[in-house]
């Protein structure tokens, strides 16, 4: 059974045009590392977000979002707090907003499970300490305010808070934005060592692209709501058969490009005001053709390539491209 | 008289370089936020400083356009130096138009009561009173890239990326021998980011400002800048052409943020044990 499922999960939001998710498909396997990749806006937050039915106010969910098999959307309060205590847990972008700063590391560690009744308050001890010591933290810490410790220590603190309840599924959204490149290493480098220890499913939300590929199995890339393009990590970097996908690895700075111009990506994206005929890349897109405009791109697979899907009318254009030149 | 803001221009020397800073330092109780940094930027050239939290890059910045003032040193644009007490108003804005910055957070830098087009002219009714700044104001709008419709909008009406073309706008409109961008395309989504920096490239080429680059990122640093200067601990610990210094690093700490930059068959354990034992 996958981690999450997500089936055709449509969002619309008061005030807009168009749903804010427009059949959003994605799977997480157990101990399987998949990047969300997407600019503001483009939904991938409101996504992870969902996973544990944190929807925003008035949102007019349909689909399904399942989580080790049961569906989110349905469940009533109690079980989603045992939902987020227990089987699917979250680490934000930014440590020092996410937890009280006049609390101790101890109490924001075991609060959550304690409450719930998931652990005893020895055994939710027991565990915070020996998950403080897998994420390279002393017991000491225990003791200690959030105050007291950098932001990369209070990131993996979250990491430690967020495994508390064994979950199956982690869902990172940013978490190390709000980091030194050099921690950030540290802190994948532990995830991605506890994703193999526990087996969780972690769910990698970013729109940094080189990050995405560092570190990911599979790759889903979400644009004005919609999954445009998801495949194996390697393929879907070297040659990405959406046009988004390939305009955004151009527009990208890259250590090993030469200096100079960039491959901008003119125009914005979709206003949420406005209603979308066809495909919501197509004022963009240089690829575009009447077509675009009026009918939006089914996902299809691309020929020969298990796993990879391209929502775009002319995708066979991008066959052989490679963004490496 | 020369307009205010520039040197007369003699065609027989070489210009003076848009900024010289030279041993500058900085201490905040006993941290030494700013440690004998001495660095050039060439007239129209482009130099990048690159380094983590508690580098001292944006305190070196901050010294720069005069935001922080520095325990010793001196800190000269194209040639006239601009530490030390200055007298008078008209001095005052003649220091202020030398250098501009561009902050990071383009929701945080720009008034949210106040339009594009009275912010370009309330720039320019501070600095050259007594003229009309209609045609100006168009001009500027036109060389970063947003139209005359934009013009009447109030921050919140525009996008990240248009709220950082008009606080280029507003920075141009002094016309300043240096720009300094602190972090400034850092919060812009990639599509976004790589049009102001192409931006940032136009502009230079036709002004020949300088620009100061402050950033995290190397691969904007690879991008945009000629030369760049590794700071680490308020020191700096390598300087040099920009290709130079990212394709044959000298310093241990320089190498282990070159391979801090996530990339495929990126190793992050190696990364974390190379910042541990450096």
């Amino acid at each position: 059974m996958n981690a999450l499922d997500i089936q055709g999960l449509r969002l619309r939001l008061p005030g807009t045009a168009r749903p804010v998710l427009d059949g959003v498909d994605l799977t997480v396997a157990p101990g399987e590392t998949v990047a969300l990749v997407g600019e503001s806006g483009s939904g991938k937050t409101l996504t992870s977000r969902g996973a544990l039915g944190l929807l925003p106010p008035g949102a007019d969910p349909e689909g399904r979002i399942l989580v080790d098999g049961e569906d989110v959307l349905t469940m009533d309060a109690d079980r989603l707090r045992t939902l987020r205590t227990g089987k699917a847990a979250m680490v934000f972008q930014d440590p020092r907003a996410a937890v009280n700063p006049l609390r101790r590391i101890g109490d924001f560690l075991t609060e959550s499970v304690t409450l719930t009744g998931v652990l005893s308050r020895a055994d939710a001890d027991r565990r915070a300490v020996e998950l403080l010591d897998a994420v390279g933290l002393g017991p000491d810490l225990l003791r200690r305010y959030p105050g007291q410790l950098s932001g990369g220590m209070l990131q993996r603190v979250m990491i430690a808070a967020a495994l508390m309840g064994d979950p199956v599924l982690l869902l990172a959204d940013e978490p190390t934005t709000a980091l030194d490149v050099t921690s950030q290493a540290e802190v994948i480098a532990l995830l991605d060592g506890l994703r193999e220890r526990f087996g969780t499913g972690l769910l990698f939300v970013t729109h940094d692209l080189g990050l995405a590929a560092a570190i990911s199995d599979r790759v889903y890339v979400m644009y004005a709501g919609r999954i445009v393009e998801t495949g194996p990590a390697e393929r879907l970097f070297d040659h990405p058969r959406h046009p988004y996908t390939a305009a955004l690895l151009a527009s990208t700075p890259r250590l090993d490009n030469p200096s100079g111009r960039l491959a901008a990506i003119d125009g914005q994206p979709p206003d949420l005001r406005q209603e979308l005929t066809g495909c919501p890349f197509a004022a963009r897109c240089p690829l575009a053709t009447d077509l675009c405009r009026e009918q939006a791109p089914p996902a299809r697979p691309v020929p020969g390539e298990p796993g990879h899907l391209a929502a775009c009318h002319h995708s066979d254009l991008l066959e052989g491209s490679a963004s490496r030149a | 008289m020369p307009e205010p803001g520039t040197t007369p221009h003699d065609p027989d020397r070489t210009p003076p370089p848009a900024l010289e800073v030279t041993g500058l330092r900085r201490t905040f109780g006993t941290v030494r936020a700013v440690d004998d940094v001495s660095f050039t930027l060439a007239a129209g050239g482009s130099l990048g400083i690159v380094g983590e939290s508690g580098s001292g890059k944006t305190t070196t910045a901050r010294i720069v356009v005069g935001l922080e003032q520095a325990d010793e040193g001196r800190v000269a644009v194209r040639g006239r130096a601009r530490t030390g007490p200055v007298r008078g108003r008209a001095a005052r804005l003649a220091r202020a138009r030398e250098v501009q910055m561009v902050f990071q957070d383009p929701y945080l830098s720009l008034d949210p009561r106040t339009s594009v087009e009275a912010v370009l002219r309330e720039t320019l009714r501070l600095h050259f009173p007594g003229t009309d700044h209609g045609a100006r104001i168009t001009e500027l709008l036109d060389q970063v890239g947003l139209g005359t419709r934009a013009a009447d909008a109030l921050p919140r009406q525009l996008s990240g990326g248009q709220r950082q073309r008009v606080a280029i706008a507003r920075a141009l409109a002094v016309q300043p021998a240096v720009m300094v961008l602190d972090e400034a395309v850092a919060a812009l989504d990639v599509s976004v980011q790589a049009q102001v920096l192409n931006l940032l490239a136009d502009i230079r080429e036709q002004t020949g400002i300088g620009y100061l680059f402050i950033t995290h990122d190397l691969g904007v640093v690879r991008c945009v800048t000629d030369e760049v200067i590794v700071m680490r601990h308020g020191r700096i610990v390598e300087a040099g052409r920009t290709a130079e210094v990212l394709d044959d690093p000298q310093h241990g700490y320089t190498r282990l943020l070159l391979e801090s930059v996530p990339r495929p068959g990126w190793d992050p354990d190696r990364i974390a044990a190379a910042r541990r034992a450096l």
